[in-house]
């Protein structure tokens, strides 16, 4: 009921809806207007998604067909008030991987979007403090992006200051 | 001259220090880093870093088949490894489409609410001792020594139990195991009745724990909070409740919540859910049927012994599932359980292959840990260390 509504409010920016077989709803979006799309599924009455469970990326270099997106980054909401989940799957090519940050929306996002970046680079555009969190200061590129070696090492620099 | 005095020490500069707590500390349990801002002994900031017990290991998930992701999901959260491993194994078998024996639901049931108790045992009982009164950790660690010694008997081992198997359990309850259990279930309820005397109306404990770290309800429900942190603050939300699976809906069990949604109230919390988990557990072995703990199913199963040495079938079928693996159809799935700490969730995404395309774990610690941050402010430091104990923050989850 929720995916049906999300697609008649916002039918450009839907790709496309489902529901997968242990009963999923499922909304694959594009990230343009995000935002409006988080604070809509967050504050109308018939979504009030009151959390965001999880936030996650996906990288699916391997499976690539021309024109799509490389990357995606993945939402599950839940709404306490109407006991229903959704997950979101936003593609995000990888040419331009800014997106809005949903802090303003849940405070919760913060340090799931700071480990989205550190694992595949995603730009949070408006998060407050977007730097590493599971993976050290000093660390070259983005270790659960397809193209990162399994077993590549990189040294440890000296502890540094937090700010 | 005092007067004197007065005045020139009220124009002292004063500065802010910054304190380092960890990452390497008792009070952290495990690898965790506090870096507070005090004035005087009030926190005015403090940053949590954490990370360094990061292992990799979704990035590990992406080159190992389905089946030896199993024993890394014991070291998420080590306090409760056989919660771990059932909500692994039921994400796979979701992905699968595969429907578990009934015997083998029911000694995950079982399982899973031994776990969360020994969970709830170490969250109540470290904390007990950061504040202090160090005898409530013995009783309760002695009867967790007792759930132990269960564990080991039925999977060999204490910590790392690796016990689910994708489309049921390693093998089926130990001898003995009912009344070994009722047991120890005895020893809990008494030992809880003790703690609970010993803790409940302590004027200590009550006035270094209540009002301490105060989570509202919108608060902990925007943060991302899930388990009983989420239920102290007043939301009778719980899964086994909410989007019931493996028969919860059947068993007859509350769930309590808290008013205040303090330290006090998310320990005790955990005292009243660990009194739940044995009604569920004595629930479940009176109903507990008789049959297979494995699903009989070629894709998952290995074929008995008989069969892989007496038909070329089973030798194949054997061979296929041990070099090549399972193979879930292609497609995502998120499958969450209530863990002991709360919602532990996986996505996963299969490619079809016999190696998962993409494993993420949500696990429960990591909205509780970057609260943290904002509980501790104005602060004294020493309630900093009753708040990190009653949110239960498992490092090995956290970092994954």
């Amino acid at each position: 009921m929720m995916i049906e509504r999300l697609q008649q409010v916002f039918p450009n920016e839907v790709l496309s809806t489902y529901t997968t077989a242990v009963g999923e709803a499922v909304a694959v979006l594009r990230k343009d207007k995000l935002h409006d799309v988080l604070a809509y599924l967050n504050q109308n009455s018939d979504c009030l998604c009151e959390a965001l469970l999880d936030l996650c990326g996906v990288d699916y270099l391997s499976q690539l067909k021309p024109g799509e997106a490389r990357f995606e980054v993945v939402y599950q909401l839940y709404s306490y008030q109407h006991n229903h989940r959704l997950r979101l799957r936003v593609k995000i090519p990888a040419e331009d991987m800014t997106l809005p940050s949903a802090t303003d929306l849940w405070v919760g996002a913060n340090w799931f979007e700071r480990e989205a970046f550190d694992m595949f680079g995603f730009q949070f555009a408006g998060h407050p403090h977007l730097k590493r969190i599971l993976m050290f200061e000093g660390f070259e590129g983005h270790p659960l992006r397809k193209d990162y070696p399994i077993e590549k090492r990189q040294k440890i620099p000296f502890p540094q200051e937090i700010p | 001259m005092a007067q004197a005095l007065m005045t020139e020490n009220s124009d002292l500069p004063t500065q802010n220090m910054v304190l380092n707590i960890g990452p390497s500390h008792p009070a952290t349990h495990g690898a965790l880093r506090l870096c507070a801002e005090l004035d005087g002994e009030t926190i005015v900031k403090a940053t949590v870093e954490i990370g360094y017990l990061h292992r990799a290991f979704e990035k590990h998930t992406e080159v190992s088949t389905w089946s030896q992701i199993i024993p890394y999901t014991d070291r998420l959260n080590y306090c409760s490894s056989l919660l771990n491993n059932v909500a692994y194994a039921r994400a796979v078998e979701q992905l699968l489409r595969i429907e578990i024996p009934e015997r083998a639901v029911f000694i995950r049931v079982i399982v899973s609410e031994l776990a969360r108790i020994m969970d709830h045992l170490i969250c109540v009982g470290t904390s007990a001792v950061d504040l202090g009164a160090l005898s409530n950790f013995w009783y309760f660690f002695n009867v967790r020594e007792q759930i132990y010694d269960w564990t080991e008997k039925l999977c060999g081992a204490r910590l790392t139990t690796n016990y689910t198997r994708i489309g049921g359990v390693m093998r089926d309850l130990a001898p003995g195991f009912d009344e070994g259990i009722r047991k120890v279930l005895k020893s809990l309820n008494k030992a809880l009745k003790d703690v609970t005397k010993l803790l409940g109306r302590n004027r200590i404990f009550m006035d270094r724990t209540q009002g301490v770290g105060i989570v509202t309800r919108d608060e902990a429900i925007n943060w991302g909070f899930t388990g009983p942190c989420l239920r102290a603050s007043g939301v009778p939300h719980d899964l086994r409740k909410a989007q019931p699976y493996y028969h919860y809906d059947e068993f007859d069990f509350e769930i309590p919540v808290g008013t205040v949604g303090d330290t006090y109230d998310r320990l005790m919390i955990r005292i009243e859910e660990m009194k739940q988990s044995v009604r569920i557990i004595e629930q479940a072995l009176e109903k507990i049927p008789s049959g297979p703990v494995m699903v009989d199913d070629s894709r998952v199963a290995l074929p008995p012994k008989e069969k892989v040495y007496g038909s070329i079938e089973g030798l194949m079928n054997h061979f296929m599932l041990l070099t090549d693996g399972i193979k879930p159809p292609q497609g995502e799935i998120y499958s969450a359980i209530e863990a002991g700490n709360g919602e532990l969730g996986f996505y996963i995404v299969s490619d079809g292959g016999p190696k998962p395309y993409r494993i993420h774990c949500r696990p429960p610690c990591f909205p509780l840990t970057q609260a943290y941050e904002r509980l501790v402010q104005g602060r004294m430091i020493a309630d900093a260390i009753a708040i990190l104990g009653s949110l239960n923050i498992v490092v090995g989850e956290l970092d994954r």
